[in-house]
């Protein structure tokens, strides 16, 4: 099977991280993020992988290759010369996606969960339609698109209700689908977006079903929600009793959810979580308070520091003392002074912060 | 050297004999201190490990021919016994009084009042300290002065930025011969940046005349009619929050004796280029000491914690106090009698008191924590700095004045790892979640 993962562009939602790593290289959970959905098409059975993007990294170009190896499948990168929304990369893509008359994958990049793969393939084969969406369950459906199914039916969908003022459903487009071959036709080669045009007129034709998902979902696109992903995913290996976590009879381990390299240094009397993910060579000093937040490889958190809510760049430092919260984020080699405050500080890399962040604010 | 002959006037041979007067003012007067002064007499509130008043006595006991001190102010006699005790007890050979006003007399009204007991023996001259001054007190220097001009009075002056000095007494003084030429408290416009530290010393023979004068001129012809614009007028209606004590009755210096003797007498400025503060509000308390940790750590005095890795000094640890050898302290701290301090905790240009606790990894800046008060452990309790010319304790933060120092009051909790920033707490609090630009009642 074939997969087309939605790269785009710079990343810009997830700086100022990704003015050091392209987005689906920042680690999440410890692994880039597309690892984890690359791993999921594997084991789905999916041997050819797409990804379109609007640049191409040299940095990502290695990366994949290691994945190429390690999953046994074929990568290519599908590059738009000018962005294509979210339904031209398909169409741009066609010789690839378009081989056989098997059904491929499409996801978001940003979007994280427990992916269903092979369960959505063996769904969407069953009901022998154009398309299947993956649908998720949200509480406030209001500032989403959300999905109304034909009156007779589980999963054929009727319409699709943007931003609905009034309750209609609670379930929302989760950003994968699967699609024939055949949905390539419906697609021109310019602009155009997958929700708000190819899927209506599918819609129409009654050749779209859903398929609700399990579990959590997440778009990660941004800090503050790539620090609540971080949480649900957590909380799912926690559930499975993986053992990435950290064993929650660990001293320093407090309320769970806690993982941790086996690179990583942590000092004594330290109390860390719930919801902490602390990446390659991570030292952290004695007396250190970390909860709901994601140190990156390399990263320094010295004695003493409180840190919450916060993702801490490659190898940036945060000082004795110090106090970090409210979605604060460092890009790479950022340096927190010693005592120093930050709320809601977004620091872009090789910045040093030496007097405090009062207020949420960008230090460039 | 002092002997029990009558004296007379230095000039005339022999040693002049001086005492000296520390007003305290009165409870009604340290509203300004709050949430401190709630519980505990502003001039016993202790920086840099003394009381407040116990610096301006530990200036004076440096003159060796002082030999009578008192304290001038209208707190309840029981207030000062405790420290007239000590200061017995390390210097029996001088005599500590209290002269307790039974109503607020103003600074040159208490003077008066109490003249019988000040020219007793007839002194030639006496220092007047205000309790709420934090300088070096460079008495010696004033005394020098004295003589030198055979001057009825000696002001200690210290200049500020342009911009503040209209919140203080101006002196407008001759830079060669450092006579005053004019004084005004508190003047609408700039007059000079040179203004007035509160510490005095005037001839006997000089000043209980003038303000014999000064009561004379008030019951002929009340003090508003000086005012000449409508201004001042309101301004006068206006209770200030440093003016709470006063009464028509009320004679003080700086309002009504300083500028008579710039016209009148020969009077002296001494231009201390020291620190120079005042201690108003509770949160300057923290600047006071610093000063006076600065100084002890200047003179080398062996009361300072030995600095090392974790102590930068200077710190105090009363000899009571626990630290754990983990928490790094200083510059500019206090740690009073009993305080404990956790592992790893950090203090920094801080006042901790008697029987407070400071747990584990929490982290105190700019702040005073008040008596049998707990810090969680990875609480952070923090003020914003001043800068050091800065004379006022409030900033401007978001638009709004708020407090620059942290302040705790009596048997306050800060929970574990909850922040608190520019907030004055007062007693008995607890302290659950982040707090911040808050008074919390």
């Amino acid at each position: 099977m074939k997969a087309l993962i939605l790269v785009g562009g710079f990343g810009t939602r997830l700086r100022p991280l990704t003015l050091s790593l392209p987005k689906p290289l920042v680690e999440f959970g410890n692994r880039p993020m597309i690892a984890h959905q690359i791993e999921a098409l594997a084991q789905a059975g999916v041997t050819d992988i797409v990804l379109a993007v609007n640049y191409r990294p040299e940095v990502m170009t290695a990366a994949l290759k290691k994945y190429e190896e390690q999953y046994n499948v074929k990568i290519e990168f599908s590059v738009e010369t000018e962005p294509l929304g979210t339904a031209g990369p398909l169409k741009l893509a066609e010789k690839i996606l378009g081989r056989g008359d098997e059904p491929f994958f499409v996801l978001n990049s940003d979007v994280i969960c427990e992916y269903p793969f092979q369960q959505l393939a063996e769904f969407h084969k069953q009901h022998g339609q154009e398309g299947t969406i993956v649908v998720t369950k949200v509480e406030e459906p209001s500032k989403y698109g959300v999905i109304v199914h034909k009156p007779d039916h589980p999963s054929r969908i009727d319409r699709f209700v943007e931003k609905p003022v009034e309750f209609v459903g609670n379930r929302i487009n989760a950003g994968i689908y699967i699609l024939n071959p055949s949905v390539l036709s419906r697609i021109e080669l310019r602009p155009t977006s997958i929700e708000q045009e190819t899927f209506p007129a599918m819609v129409t034709d009654g050749e779209l079903h859903s398929f609700d998902l399990d579990g959590f979902w997440m778009d990660v696109g941004q800090p503050k929600d790539f620090l609540s992903g971080t949480c649900l995913y957590l909380s799912s290996l926690a559930k499975k009793n993986s053992k990435a976590l950290a064993s929650t009879s660990e001293s320093w381990v407090h309320g769970g959810n806690v993982m941790v390299d086996e690179s990583a240094k942590i000092g004594k009397n330290c109390k860390i979580g719930p919801n902490v993910v602390i990446g390659p060579n991570v030292v952290i000093g004695d007396g250190v308070r970390l909860q709901r937040c994601v140190l990156l490889q390399g990263s320094k958190v010295k004695e003493h520091a409180w840190v919450k809510s916060t993702i801490v760049g490659w190898n940036s430092t945060i000082g004795r003392w110090a106090r970090m919260e409210n979605v604060s984020v460092l890009g790479d080699d950022v340096t927190i002074g010693d005592e120093v405050y930050c709320n809601g500080a977004s620091v872009l890399p090789h910045k040093s912060i030496k007097q405090n962040v009062d207020v949420p604010a960008i230090i460039m | 050297m002092a002997s029990l002959q009558v004296p007379v006037r230095g000039k005339a041979g022999g040693l002049p004999t001086t005492k000296a007067v520390i007003l305290v003012g009165g409870p009604s007067r340290g509203t300004r201190f709050r949430p401190l002064s709630l519980d505990l007499p502003k001039p016993l509130f202790e920086v840099a490990g003394h009381p407040i008043i116990s610096h301006c006595f530990a200036a004076i006991t440096k003159l060796p021919e002082i030999r009578e001190v008192f304290i001038v102010g209208y707190y309840d006699e029981s207030v000062f016994r405790d420290f007239i005790k000590d200061c017995g007890r390390t210097h029996s050979n001088i005599s500590v009084r209290y002269l307790r006003e039974y109503q607020a007399l103003g600074t040159a009204g208490g003077l008066y009042h109490f003249r019988d007991a000040i020219l007793k023996g007839r002194p030639d001259r006496f220092f007047v300290l205000n309790a709420d001054v934090c300088c070096s007190f460079p008495l010696e220097q004033m005394q020098q002065l004295f003589d030198a001009n055979d001057a009825e009075a000696v002001i200690l002056g210290t200049r500020v930025p342009n911009d503040s000095a209209t919140n203080f007494g101006c002196i407008v003084s001759d830079p060669q011969s450092k006579r005053v030429l004019h004084y005004v408290e508190k003047p609408e416009s700039f007059i000079s940046n040179l203004i007035n530290c509160g510490v005095y010393l005037f001839a006997t023979e000089a000043i209980f005349p003038s303000i014999k004068s000064a009561m004379t001129r008030r019951s002929e012809r009340p003090r508003l009619v000086s005012y000449p614009s409508s201004d001042a007028l309101d301004r006068q209606y206006v209770p200030q929050g440093d003016d709470d004590d006063q009464k028509t009755e009320a004679i003080r210096l700086e309002h009504d004796i300083l500028s008579d003797l710039a016209d009148t007498s020969r009077f002296y400025v001494l231009e201390t280029k020291d620190f120079w503060r005042q201690i108003k509000t509770a949160g300057s308390a923290v600047p006071a000491n610093a000063l006076y940790l600065m100084k002890a750590f200047q003179t080398q005095s062996k009361e300072l914690a030995k600095p090392s890795a974790t102590i930068l000094p200077p710190v105090f640890i009363h000899p009571t106090a626990q630290v754990d050898p983990t928490a790094k302290l200083g510059p500019n701290v206090s740690i009073g009698p009993r305080a404990v301090i956790g592992a790893g905790a950090r203090i920094k240009e801080s006042i901790v008191l008697e029987d407070a606790e400071i747990r584990h990894d929490a982290c105190v800046l700019y702040s005073i924590i008040g008596w049998s008060s707990r810090v969680g452990a990875w609480a952070r309790v923090e003020g914003t700095p001043t800068p050091v010319r800065e004379h006022s304790t409030s900033i401007v933060k978001n638009g709004v004045k708020v407090q620059s120092i942290t302040i705790l009051g009596k048997e306050c909790s800060v929970a574990d790892e909850v922040r608190v920033q520019n907030c004055v707490c007062l007693p008995f609090k607890e302290l659950k979640r982040d707090v911040q630009n808050e008074v919390i009642m």
